[in-house]
């Protein structure tokens, strides 16, 4: 199975273990990814907030360049929910509008661009194995089920609603990835919370209103006893994880639930050394709930350092080589 | 359909007729029944100043300046629950959108408790449009400073632990094309307004 792939900013750097692991578990599973050549920014929730045309402009380019790829089966696979929602939603509305798309084309072929709505067919990472490649493949391929794992699926809001180019799974109560969890071995927990907002960019707008939405999920989770919040997409992975410290302070609560992406827990399970998953790139530390499965992953690779004495002045710290 | 509602109107286009207008696709929103599902389905309503259902009372009562100062459309999330579950299938998420458009041409939005959200949605595609490509540490740096400045201590070492696990990046990546994308992003620009 060939597909066109669409990373996003996240996924090169911040994200960078989604990326890690979703290759990781394609190569088993033959699925082969096309990098679309050159791409850029989805704009996320910022571009369309000043400038409309320009957002599905933005857009409009990186759909024109999948449009061109050879066999891409005209599929493009984004893992980032953001950049799924975008490349999903020009393509609609250009299809429900004619002005929008000869205004997007006008505006692409100044690029020398061109891009006919329709045909780019946007598809989210876990739509593809668990529609395309199916439980039972991915079965055929778990060497360590992930016995005793007690994992929360956490599926944000994106790849659910609105479906701009149809869905796949339920937009209120979704199950996909709690049987692809259980086709793992783990034991999915009630989630209650499952399709609820992480807070998206707001920890940069209003971080009450943030820090709120986070701890409702976290302490749902902390709730049914969960070892590990499973995600899909790599801004409620960052909100989760790298904010739980900031929420634990800011409610004076003590939560400790390592945010994983479904495709490193794939990976455990199909025997891939946590290395190559990008496990150890959490802030919260995922070993004790992986001991658990008995995969040993290595250390999170920057420890946190202990606090400086007060008098100390801050000095300054180069980020360590990959 | 929204253009075409405009065009054929005898009468002078009202602020819900604009609203319309300006949002792609047929939002829908003349359709509203003020049934309160989309206030009640929202993550962040307890933040924001009104609800959408009394936000869209305000437009359809033609009250503009109330509607473009309020810190609604900048608390919302964009988590679509309100779409999904809309009984007329208004498409508030997009309507949303449109809204802060409206409230940054107008300049009103300084007059939100909200007023710094637009500079940080600024910051964001100014990085886009001169690399192609979002640059995380470039875009918190220079939204702290300009309304945190004090906040960049409270924030340096969480920015610190993702430069150190490789999460971010020093630098900004350019994309190869940047000019081809700049030609597309200034010609939208010239066209502008909403279709």
């Amino acid at each position: 199975m060939k597909y066109g792939y669409y990373p996003g900013c996240s996924l090169e750097r911040n994200a960078i273990a989604y990326h890690k692991s979703a290759m990781a578990v394609a190569a088993p599973l033959e699925i082969e990814f096309v990098e679309v050549e050159d791409w850029n920014c989805c704009g996320a929730t910022e571009y369309i907030t000043v400038d409309l045309l320009g957002a599905h402009a933005l857009v409009g380019r990186n759909l024109a360049l999948a449009a061109q790829q050879p066999d891409n089966g005209h599929q493009l696979v984004a893992p980032c929910s953001a950049c799924f929602l975008n490349l999903s939603k020009t393509d609609r509305y250009m299809l429900d509008s004619p002005e929008l798309a000869e205004k997007v084309n006008a505006a692409l072929a100044a690029g020398g661009l061109h891009y006919t709505p329709g045909s780019v067919r946007v598809r989210h990472l876990l739509d593809v194995i668990v529609n395309d490649v199916g439980y039972d493949a991915v079965a055929e391929k778990v060497t360590r089920p992930l016995q005793g794992l007690r994992v929360a699926p956490y599926y944000g809001c994106l790849i659910v609603r609105p479906g701009y180019q149809g869905v796949f799974d339920d937009p209120e109560y979704p199950t996909s990835l709690d049987k692809l969890m259980r086709t793992l071995g783990a034991k999915v927990v009630d989630f209650p919370l499952k399709t609820h907002c992480c807070g998206g960019h707001m920890t940069q707008i209003s971080q009450s209103t943030a820090f709120e939405l986070i701890r409702r999920l976290l302490k749902n989770a902390a709730d049914y006893d969960a070892d590990v919040i499973v995600t899909l997409c790599p801004m409620c992975q960052l909100n989760l994880d790298a904010y739980q410290d900031a929420v634990n302070r800011h409610f004076k609560t003590d939560y400790h639930i390592p945010i994983l992406y479904f495709t490193q827990l794939m990976g455990l399970a199909f025997g891939i050394p946590p290395k190559e998953l990008g496990i150890g790139k959490e802030f919260v530390d995922a070993r004790p709930a992986l001991a658990k499965v008995g995969a040993e992953a290595p250390a999170p690779e920057a420890p946190r350092r202990k606090r400086r004495p007060k008098e100390a002045l801050p000095m300054p710290r180069m980020p360590e080589e990959e | 359909m929204a253009t075409a509602t405009t065009t054929t109107l005898a009468r002078a286009p009202t602020f819900l007729d604009e609203v319309i207008a300006a949002t792609p696709g047929d939002p829908h929103l003349e359709l509203c029944l003020q049934c309160g599902t989309c206030g009640g389905s929202c993550p962040s309503g307890p933040d924001m100043d009104h609800t959408p259902r009394h936000l869209f009372a305000l437009i359809a009562a033609g009250m503009k300046d109330e509607v473009l100062r309020s810190n609604t459309p900048w608390y919302c999330v964009s988590c679509y629950y309100c779409m999904a579950r809309c009984p007329q299938e208004i498409h508030i998420t997009d309507l949303m959108y449109t809204l802060k458009r409206m409230a940054i041409q107008e300049g009103l939005y300084r007059e939100s408790s909200a007023a710094e959200a637009p500079e940080f949605s600024e910051t964001f595609i100014d990085l886009v449009e001169n690399y192609g490509r979002s640059f995380e540490l470039g875009l918190a740096t220079r939204h702290y400073l300009r309304h945190h400045p004090l906040g960049v201590v409270k924030m340096a070492p969480m920015a610190l632990d993702l430069l150190r696990k490789g999460r971010m990046d020093l630098t900004p990546r350019r994309i190869k094309k940047i000019d081809q994308l700049k030609a597309i992003l200034a010609k939208a620009r010239e066209l502008g307004g909403a279709a």
